[in-house]
Formats: C-alpha cells, structure tokens, sequence
C-alpha cells in the first residue's frame, strides 16, 4: 500500500468512526466495496428468491382480502429487491452481473428460503418470524455507514414491520380459530423456529465477516445478541397465542435477564447453505427458469427501446406529446 | 331489468376481474424481469379490488347475504360468469399481455360508461375507482404490444401467434343476451355494439403501431357468460377455492 492510500485508508477508517456516510463517489478500500456488494446482494437476492415460498399460497389464499394483503406484500418484496439492486448498482456493479451470480450459485441468499411452505399458516408464521427475525437484522442497517444502503433500508424496515404484524395477525386468527387452524398453525410454528434462529447467522466465534463489518459500521451488533433479543421478544407473543416453541430447554433465566435456549443444530443450517435443504434447488431452477423464459421479452425491450432512440434522432419533425 | 338481471350483471363484471386478477397472480415471482413483477402484481391487486367491489354489490342485490368470499369460494365454475378470453392460461409473456391488451381494451369502455350512469350509484362507484386503474393496465399492455410488435423479429413472430390465438376469445365481449340488452336498456351497461366499434378502433391503433397484423376471422368462441366454460376454469377453480372447501367453518 503506498503513502497516498495509507492516508486514504486512515482517513476513510476516522470518517466512519465518526458515523459519517459513505457515498457512492466517495473513496473507499476495495475490501469494503466487496464486503458492501457481497452482503446488498444477498440481501437483494433474499428478496427475490423469498417472494417464492410465499408466492406459492396466493393463487391459495382462503380468502380475498388474505389474498390481497399477501399479494401486496410479495411485490413489496419485489420492490426490495428493486431498491436494494440499485443501491448495490452505485458500487459499480450491474443487476445483470448479479443475477448471473445468483443463477450460477456463486452468490448465496438467505438459507430460510430454502424450508417449503406446506400450509396457510405458514404465511403467518413466515411474516412473524422470519420478517420479524429480519427486521431484528436490519433496523440497525438503516445506520450503516454506507448512505444508499442505509438509506434503502429505512424504506424496507416500515414495509417490513408491516408484514411481521400481518403475519402475526394471520397466526392470532388461526390460533384462535378452528381445531384445524390451531393444528396447522402449531405446525408452522414448529417447523419455522429454529430455522428462523438460525437467519441470525452462525455464532459470533464463527461468524467469518463480523470482526471487519462491525468496524465499518456496516454491522452494529452480533448474531447472538441479535437473537437473544429475537428470543426474548418472541416468547411472550407465543404465549398470547397460545402455541408452544419446540424447544424443551426453553426457559426464563432470572439472573441474566433473558431467556435461556437449546442448542441449535448448526449441522442442517452448513447442509442448507451447501445447497442441501429442502427446496434449494427448485427456489434457484425456478429463478433461473424466469430469467431465461424472459430473456426473449427483454431482448424485445431493448431493440424496440433502441429503434425508439434512432427514429428521435434521425426526425426532423418535432416529437408529438 | 329485472333485479336477477341486475345481480348478474355484477356478478360477470366480479368474475371477469376475479379470474384475470387469479391469473395474473400466477406470475408473481417468475416474470421476465423485477420491474413486470411489480407491475402485474400491482394490476392483479387492482383487479382482485374490483372483484370485491363487484361481488358485494351483487351479494347486496342479490339479498341471501353471500359476501365476496362466498361468491368467490363457493361457487362451481358453471356457476362463474365470466368471458372466455380471461380464464386462459398464462402461456408465454406475449400470451399474458395479448390477453391482457384485448382484455383491458373491452373494460375501459365498459368502466367508462359503467362510472358515469346513474342507475346504480353503488357500481358507479366501483368504476370510478376502477376506471383510472384500467386506463393505466390499457397503457401498459399498449407499450408491450409495441415492444413485442416492433422489437425483435423473435418477439413479433411470437405475439403475432398470440394475438392469432386469442383473438376468437374476444368476440364474446360484444355478442349481446338478454342481460346485456335489458342493463343497456336501462342505462347501466352500454350497447356492445358501441363497444365493439370503440373496441376495434382502440385495439388497431395500437396493433398498427405495433407492426402486428390484425386477425381476419370472424368466428367467436363463447359461452363464458353461460357458465359454459374451456377445461381450464375448473382447475383454476380447484386451486383457488381448496381452503375455504376444506374447511368450511373456518374464519380466516
């Protein structure tokens, strides 16, 4: 490194100690340019690729308002993606390279994804889990050092906590409902907790990004913090519904002031993001086939936008409005 | 018009959005690119209002205390009410927008007049809400046609087969019965044979610019409106409505 980025480096490592913003011109080390296009486009894929697993209970849902309301809040996962590929793009990265990589496996997405929906409450459990275990990721992210990031993500979060309370409201209804309703919401329950503890990522020992992250303000609190607070903020809303958490050591701890929990088999969650879980490869065939059935259609796009532009170039008549 | 007259007239504009808005849902998560996801997830959300909008008109009308869900969850699909042209399959893209670019041509005029009577405030008021989504839906399925038309020669030669393929579908819109003659009469619906002239001249437009050749065949299928189906409906049915079958007593 020579004189002139040692100075760049150490000026750029005060101005983020000091929660100044990164902007898109702003100088700033490669390894954070990578760290920053690695975890947006995860995050941007995660979107993508989680408008499937509930995409798959619209054309489903019992009925027209549940209907609505799930379909709106798929296109507002549609709508993350959008934001959150634009905020990756100002890092000179382009969503065609991005989605290259997410089509040929080198970019990962969220593991949760890759758990099947089997019945209606698993929409309610997803929203309340799983939407609100990302929120519990992503509120400190609308901090992040980096400006368009951050800024995306105040955006996401309001939408987000929308669908977490949605979902939880899907859950009361069912939980309070018929001995059918109460079975198959017990039955999301059980099978979308511990995968949902696991979004929180592998524990701070092993986690091999959060050292550095949590330096550059792209990271403000560990995975274990963050899902002790997810625990602790999800056992009571458990117990109003009702239902019981499949986890026998679960228990209050007075003396730490937090809920104590098992252990979580980290063995399924390194198989599911090796690509070994129950529906990675239809949520990525399904990706890949969308994009491939449409490149036709954007190719049709972009010739008809290209002769647009000739034909405005080569007329000396003035454009009709 | 007598009142059974009235309620079916809510009922096919119900189904109409009910089955397209269903289709169209179908899409979401395998467009052809982020931003058509968005928008025909948006223009599902539209119809699918305006479904419930006309469903618990026609459950006011009709007087048994049937809501939205009840017309749309438990009805057979010879009891559905709604045109040919919107319970086909999703296809390709092109298929999707043709079908949608015919559709929406048809319910702009049929919206239009739909706000602006006076015979039933209550579906007046639906339309009006209703008439300047169907003006954005035409607009958008105007520019596909146009990127399909003029685009590549790929492109062309696909939603020309479409257009082929659809086009017999959208003659139904304006063969008129009893019903449409007597809500016309009385001021609710217009003549379809209005429409089909506002129709035709609203479609070449955009298929002239679009470099696509209008279909010459005169023939129609039919029977939608009757409840006389294609094979596709009822499977559409079966998966839209297994929840509240299954489980009849439950609330949602």
């Amino acid at each position: 490194m020579s004189p002139v980025e040692m100075n760049l480096e150490a000026r750029f490592e005060a101005y983020v100690a000091d929660e100044k913003k990164i902007e898109p011109k702003d100088w700033m080390p490669d390894a954070y340019r990578k760290t920053l296009i690695r975890q947006i486009s995860q995050h941007a894929h995660s979107e993508i690729v989680g408008m499937l697993p509930e995409g798959n209970w619209i054309t489903r849902a019992p009925s027209l308002k549940r209907k609505s309301i799930l379909l709106a809040k798929v296109q507002d996962e549609a709508g993350h993606g959008l934001y959150l590929y634009s905020a990756c793009e100002t890092l000179g990265v382009s969503r065609d390279e991005l989605l290259d990589d997410l089509h040929s496996g080198k970019a990962k997405y969220s593991s949760i994804f890759n758990y099947p929906t089997l019945n209606w409450a698993d929409m309610g459990a997803i929203g309340w889990l799983v939407d609100g275990a990302a929120i519990m990721n992503q509120v400190p992210l609308c901090k992040c050092s980096y400006g368009p990031y951050a800024r995306a993500m105040v955006r996401v979060c309001k939408e987000e906590s929308f669908h977490q309370r949605q979902g939880f409201q899907i859950m009361l209804t069912m939980a309070q409902g018929t001995a059918d309703q109460r079975a198959m919401a017990q039955d999301a329950l059980n099978r979308w907790w511990w995968p949902s503890l696991m979004m929180f990522g592998p524990s701070d020992a092993e986690s091999p990004h959060s050292a550095q992250s949590m330096k550059w303000n792209i990271k403000r609190f560990s995975n274990d913090e963050l899902r002790q607070k997810f625990v602790d903020m999800t056992v009571p809303q458990a117990e109003l519904l009702g239902l019981t958490i499949p986890d026998p050591d679960l228990r209050w701890n007075e003396e730490r002031g937090h809920h104590d929990f098992g252990p979580i088999d980290w063995t399924e969650f390194q198989e599911v993001v090796q690509g070994n879980g129950p529906c990675n490869k239809e949520r990525l065939a399904a990706r890949r086939s969308a994009h491939e059935r449409g490149a036709w259609v954007r190719e049709a796009a972009a010739a008809y936008a290209e002769k647009q532009a000739q034909r405005k170039t080569s007329s000396t008549e003035p454009h009709a409005a | 018009m007598t009142a059974e007259q009235h309620f079916q007239v809510a009922l096919r504009l119900g189904d109409d959005a009910m089955i397209l808005g269903q289709r169209l849902a179908e899409w979401c998560g395998h467009g052809p690119v982020l931003e058509e996801d968005i928008a025909m997830s948006n223009i599902a959300l539209d119809l699918l209002g305006q479904a419930r909008g006309y469903y618990s008109r026609a459950g006011a009308l009709e007087g048994l205390g049937r809501d939205e869900d009840q017309l749309a969850f438990f009805r057979t699909d010879q009891e559905y009410r709604n045109h040919l042209l919107v319970e086909r399959p999703n296809g390709h893209f092109g298929d999707t927008m043709v079908r949608q670019f015919l559709f929406d041509a048809f319910s702009l005029e049929r919206t239009q007049f739909l706000a602006n009577q006076t015979v039933d405030e209550d579906m007046a008021a639906v339309a009006a809400k209703a008439v300047k989504e169907v003006r954005y839906h035409f607009s958008h399925s105007s520019q596909w046609m146009l990127r399909l038309g003029d685009g590549t020669e790929e492109s062309h030669r696909k939603v020309q087969q479409s257009l082929d393929d659809l086009w017999p579908y959208a003659g139904e819109f304006f063969v008129a019965d009893d019903i449409d003659e007597a809500a016309s009469l009385a001021g609710l619906l217009p003549d379809l044979s209005h429409v089909a002239h506002a129709w035709h001249a609203r479609v070449s437009e955009v298929l002239i610019q679009a470099t696509l050749q209008k279909p010459t065949t005169t023939w129609s299928q039919r029977g939608g409106k009757h409840g006389i189906h294609s094979e596709h409906l009822g499977f559409l049915l079966a998966e839209m409505q297994v929840l509240p079958r299954t489980y009849p007593d439950a609330a949602w």
